[in-house]
């Protein structure tokens, strides 16, 4: 069974079309990734899926039913926001209950689920606690808290880790991912946060401008990007694009290298002098300016005493090297 | 170092301002209220003099209360101010609500219609009011002043309320129906707290002006039954003689239920409860 089929999903607000044509499917169990740049219309799929906003044309049908006349909450959907949008009036445990009590779930059911929510998340502590006295880290886990309860069919995710600090967004990360091992449930997560992206997701959707880029496994994507923007946006640092700087590249192709596939040489197909250096201890980012007056960065394993002003040159093998006509589709030459 | 200095300056000078401000706006209520304890000679012979052994006197009080109606009085301007602002809250609560939540054709258009009347005096309409009041029966009847109150009061709040809902974020609203709650369960349940200041910040403002009002419940109501309590004072007042000491006395006492009232609002107006809602 599909835990989510859209077919020509359109949105518009007014004049302005944010959504264009999307298709799309997620299996059963499957951690689907909506990334892509800010304003791409990520949040505004994720509540047309969840029902929030109207698609204008277009299907959305949630395990095998058409819902676009189906209201939020009897979709079989539960969404877990960025700004944790708890109900500040009511206790953790209030919280986690409320939608179960207005499906009229009986209280034996209620009590049973909130108190395996709150064991999987450990907030037995904090049980009858209001979420002004709560901490970002233990908000977010009362709101996802608040998600596993309702047993959704589908989970949202809009971003939930972006107001946390970088520890913090590492292990809730790791929970979420192992949410998902226990649960096996589909969920859907928005970010722009690449790392994310890469480590969780089964597979991940490439938005831009409202239209779905590519849709694939994170390694497809990384090996095996369909055009110049997918390219340039997975992978860190991103890849680089030279049009005039490698020696002997034909007219009217940009060539992509990703900064870990350039190695140093004695001699090579391009050249050019350091403007910078980021020791990180285990790799060294080296800031190229080449001959040809185009920026590239270098990703070296280990520590490298390179030197601002230095003159270099880069080699990489041409298995490594991706081609973009004008275009920017890919070429494969 | 000099900032610091600038600061206390600064600081000094707000305070110097704020006492100087409070001590005029207070001097005329502080007269009012000591000439309340005096005989009427005293008044007149020395009005700003504190009330000794001498010139003690409660006969103002007396004759207030020995008018007989003046509870009634105080009980219908109660009902009048109570009422008029219970309906402004709600009613301009749910459409700022409107306003400020759904999308729908002339949306726009109705928020400036509402905040048209912001301009516009409702008095010009005075006559046309009083017609329809004649038409409808409800001439000297209280409800004829919380109707004209609350229309009176509702653009402004409908302006402010809108503005402060537009605040309240569209992620716990969103959560609340996905959750199962109904718009209604919504707004008062979720969104009504959070604007809880802005609510306190209306009702203040239109209190005083609800309370104090001649000219409506002249027009209006003044009938023995449903007069309010500024309109039953005037009775002390004539064209020939005016009892000094009784107006002196009704009015003294005529601001402690607005104090009441406004101590209420204002301690909705401080309690920040909302933190945590949202990050
Ligand atoms: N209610 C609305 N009315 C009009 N335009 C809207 C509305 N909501 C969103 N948009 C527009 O739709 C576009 C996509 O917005 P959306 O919030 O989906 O972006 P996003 O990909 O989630 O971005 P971010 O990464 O910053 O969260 C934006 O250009 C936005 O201005
Ligand atoms: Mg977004």
């Amino acid at each position: 069974m599909t835990a989510l089929v859209l077919e020509n999903v359109c949105k518009s607000f007014g004049e302005v079309k944010v959504l264009k044509d999307i298709n799309l499917t997620v299996e059963d169990g499957e951690f689907v990734v909506f990334v892509g740049p800010s304003g791409c219309g990520k949040s505004t799929l994720l509540r047309v899926i969840a029902g929030l906003e109207d698609a204008t044309s277009g299907i959305v049908s949630i395990g095998g039913d058409v819902v676009n006349n189906t209201p939020p909450a009897k979709r079989g959907i539960a969404m877990v926001f960025q700004s944790y949008a708890l109900y500040p009036h009511l206790s953790v445990k209030g919280n986690m209950a409320l939608g179960l009590k207005q499906e009229k779930q009986p209280n034996s059911v209620i009590e049973e689920r909130v108190a395996k929510a709150v064991q999987m998340l450990d907030l037995g502590a904090y049980i009858d606690r209001r979420p002004s006295d709560l901490s970002g880290g233990q908000r977010q886990r009362v709101a996802i808290g608040r998600a596993i309860v309702r047993e959704p069919k589908l989970f949202l995710f809009d971003e939930p880790l972006s107001n946390l600090d970088a520890a913090l967004r590492m292990n809730t990360r790791i929970e979420i991912a192992d949410l998902h091992r226990k649960l096996s449930a589909s969920m859907i997560y928005v970010t722009h946060d690449q790392t994310e992206a890469m480590t969780l997701a089964d597979k991940i959707v490439v938005l831009r401008d409202g239209r779905v880029e590519q849709v694939g496994s994170p390694m497809e994507l990384y090996n095996n990007p369909a055009n110049q923007f997918v390219a340039g946006f997975l992978g860190a640092p991103s890849m680089n694009f030279l049009k005039t700087s490698v020696a002997d590249a034909p007219d009217g192709i940009t060539t992509g290298i990703r900064p870990e596939h350039l190695t140093l040489a004695k001699s090579g197909p391009i050249t050019g002098n350091v403007t910078h250096v980021e020791q990180l201890g285990g790799d060294t980012n080296i800031l190229v300016k080449t001959n040809k007056d185009e920026m590239l960065t270098v990703r070296l394993f280990g520590q490298h005493p390179s030197q601002v002003g230095e003159a270099i040159n880069l080699n990489f093998a041409p298995e490594n090297a991706f081609h973009f006509d004008n275009n920017q589709n890919r070429v494969h030459l | 170092m000099s900032t610091a200095r600038s600061n206390r300056f600064n600081t000094f000078a707000a305070h110097g301002a704020l006492i100087l401000y409070t001590l005029i706006a207070l001097f005329p209520v502080f007269v009012i209220v000591i000439n309340s304890f005096k005989t009427r000679k005293a008044i007149f012979r020395e009005p700003l003099a504190m009330p000794n052994s001498d010139s003690f006197s409660l006969i103002g009080y007396e004759t207030v209360l020995k008018q007989g109606d003046f509870f009634l009085y105080f009980q219908n301007s109660m009902i009048v101010t109570v009422g008029s602002l219970f309906f402004i809250l709600l009613f301009g609560a749910m459409a700022a609500f409107a306003l400020a939540e759904y999308r729908f054709k002339g949306n726009t258009l109705m928020g400036l219609y509402l905040a048209l009347g912001i301009m516009i005096p409702i008095r010009i309409g005075t006559v046309a009011i009083l017609e329809m009041m004649v038409q409808t029966g409800l001439v000297n009847t209280l409800w004829a002043l919380i109707l004209v109150y609350t229309a009176q009061g509702l653009p402004l709040a409908v302006f402010i309320l809108s503005e402060f809902m537009r605040q309240v974020s569209d992620d716990l609203k969103n959560a609340g129906r996905i959750d199962g709650l109904n718009e209604y369960t919504i707004f008062f349940r979720l969104v009504l707290p959070l604007v809880r200041p802005a609510m306190a910040t209306v009702a203040v403002f239109n209190m005083i002006p609800i309370w104090n009002d001649l000219w409506f419940p002249l027009i209006l109501a003044p009938a023995e039954e449903v007069k309010t309590l500024t309109l039953g004072s005037q009775v002390f007042i004539g064209q020939f003689v005016t009892d000094w000491n009784a107006v002196l006395s009704a009015l003294s006492l005529a601001i402690l239920p607005v104090m009441g009232l406004y101590v209420i609002f204002s301690r909705q107006l401080i309690r920040g409860i909302t933190s945590g809602a949202v990050k």
